[in-house]
């Protein structure tokens, strides 16, 4: 019981936090919620070991953004900072993970040194908002290429093909893969993707959709048992399953193909060609790989670089 | 103009669903916050002192917590001591819960404002104290109650956007999934403002009604 009600406390402690991280930075978080059980989990951020030096002699004729950035002597990226080991950031504020670094190397290629970067977190659901408005000048955070949003903005990439798998307790065993969610309580980001997908595809009862602001949240929910399985894009989740090892795994079969690009404004191609010229060039001489083993690769997975896509 | 439109046209179920959601989630916490907020407001004015300390005691701890994390302990923190609601249920709680704690307070302004003459009058004639508070002072009260009540109960029903963020999908869901869709968001918002309003009217036509009814001339 005392245990329990400690329990009680650390997750209302979190969310009275989590309000005022709220009013802050404007976009909702729930940390340290996966922590409730009582689980090690590594908060800590540690880097890749790659590293990105600035090229001052970058040059993108006919991109104002390119020109912006440079007159500006900064950049402005868009990211996700609740996801571990994708884009994260720390209880010290530092910020880590795969898509983090990608962010920085693009920075380093169009002449800005990593550190002046700065960075804007931007929920799902305002992401072509913030592309289009100028708030931030490009958006690498698990963005799937979609020919819908490709009439708003414009999408470099990709540069890593994930998948929609699920997110199970550790001693589950009857969940094995999509066709055998019938009956369970599946949570997701609220309308997202993922979610939709599970509706359309009746993969379980209309009843058991559980749906949260944050993946976070639908964690914490796992963990108490209120939900059966957790789903969306494997690389979110593989980072979650790193992070509490001892308490969860993901399933491993994947039944969708999400192409994650770099979100970029709509009309300027001469950034867009010269984003994937750099990508493929990080693909070759193994900076991507580096990247990617120092970070999601520590959930034990392989991957390979994809081919950029061109348009 | 057409795209405005189009907004709404092509995505009528979820707009359906959504107004749904918070119509019966309003109309569930509106009975239950009624009932709840009018007994507590009893409790205040009662002659019992240990009813008097609960309600205050209720009234300033409620009042004085963020809904947000009223629904966040039923959520998250009630698991853990082996409480569990479904979320739509947990989320009536929660308004109900909250709502409460201000419309004892419009009770007990309400009552407040009849002549203590009225109650000490009601006592003399033997009446008790439940037909005291429902037969005499209420019925006068309730002129003094009607705006202030209105406006609780419709602060309550845009406070129903909370549950979005616990799993109820209500209007205030609805722009996570049109994002998702790719539809322009200033017109979502537009729409949902827009369904509030229309939400809104006949409780504004009800106040009206209720205060010309129960107006007397002075």
């Amino acid at each position: 019981m005392g245990m329990k009600r400690a329990a009680v406390f650390a997750t209302a402690a979190a969310f009275a936090f989590t309000l005022t991280a709220c009013g802050k930075e404007g976009t909702p978080t729930a940390s340290g919620d996966s922590n409730a059980s009582g689980a090690a989990v590594s908060d800590t951020c540690k880097p890749s070991g790659a590293t990105f030096t600035a090229d001052s002699a970058a040059a993108v004729a006919g991109s104002t953004t390119f020109d912006k950035i440079k007159s500006a002597n900064k950049v402005v990226v868009g990211v996700k900072f609740d996801q571990p080991n994708l884009g994260y950031k720390d209880t010290s504020g530092k910020r880590c993970g795969f898509d983090i670094e990608i962010a920085q190397y693009v920075a380093s290629k169009l002449g800005i040194d990593p550190a002046k970067i700065e960075y804007k977190e931007i929920p799902s659901a305002n992401r072509e908002t913030a592309i289009k408005g100028g708030e931030v000048d490009y958006y690498v955070g698990t963005y799937s290429i979609t020919d819908k949003r490709k009439a708003d903005i414009a999408f470099a990439g990709p540069y890593f093909v994930a998948g929609q798998d699920l997110l199970v307790r550790k001693d589950e065993s009857a969940i094995t893969g999509k066709d055998t969610l019938k009956g369970k309580k599946v949570c997701s980001a609220t309308g997202s993707t993922p979610i939709q997908r599970v509706k359309d595809e009746k993969l379980t009862e209309p009843e058991n959709i559980v749906e949260f602001k944050t993946y976070s949240e639908c964690v914490s929910q796992l963990l108490d048992k209120k939900v059966d399985a957790v789903t969306t894009d494997d690389a979110i989740l593989k980072g979650y399953a790193a992070q509490n090892s001892t308490d969860l795994k993901v399933v491993g079969k994947p039944f969708s193909t999400e192409k994650y690009g770099i979100g970029l404004p709509h009309d300027d191609k001469a950034l867009r060609d010269y984003v994937n010229t750099q990508l493929e060039a990080a693909f070759k001489d193994g900076t991507w790989q580096k990247i990617y083993d120092g970070t999601l690769g520590r959930s034990g997975s392989p991957a390979t670089a994809p081919a950029v896509e061109r348009y | 103009m057409t795209e405005f439109l189009n907004v709404l046209t092509d995505h009528w179920s979820l707009f359906g669903q959504g107004f749904g959601n918070t119509v019966k989630l309003f109309l569930i916490a509106g009975v239950g916050c009624l009932v709840l907020g009018v007994l507590l407001g009893a409790f205040r004015v009662s002659p019992i002192p240990a009813l008097r300390w609960f309600g205050a005691t209720y009234v300033n701890i409620v009042r004085n917590t963020p809904l947000t994390l009223v629904f966040a302990f039923l959520v998250f923190a009630a698991p853990k001591l082996d409480v569990n609601f479904d979320y739509f249920t947990a989320a009536a709680v929660a308004l109900t819960v909250y709502t409460a704690a201000f419309i004892c307070e419009v009770v007990r302004s309400g009552v407040n404002t009849v002549a203590p003459g009225q109650a000490e009058a009601a006592r003399a004639l033997g009446l008790s104290f439940g037909q005291v508070l429902l037969e005499v002072v209420l019925p006068q009260a309730l002129r003094a109650m009607v705006p202030p009540l209105m406006s609780v109960m419709i602060a309550m029903l845009k406070n129903t956007t909370v549950a979005a963020g616990f799993s109820v999908v209500e209007a205030g869901a609805i722009p996570a999934y049109m994002a998702e869709f790719g539809e322009p968001q200033f017109y979502v918002l537009l729409w949902i403002a827009i369904g509030f309003l229309v939400l809104i009217t006949p409780l504004v036509l009800l106040q009206r009604v209720l205060e010309r009814k129960l107006a007397v001339a002075r």
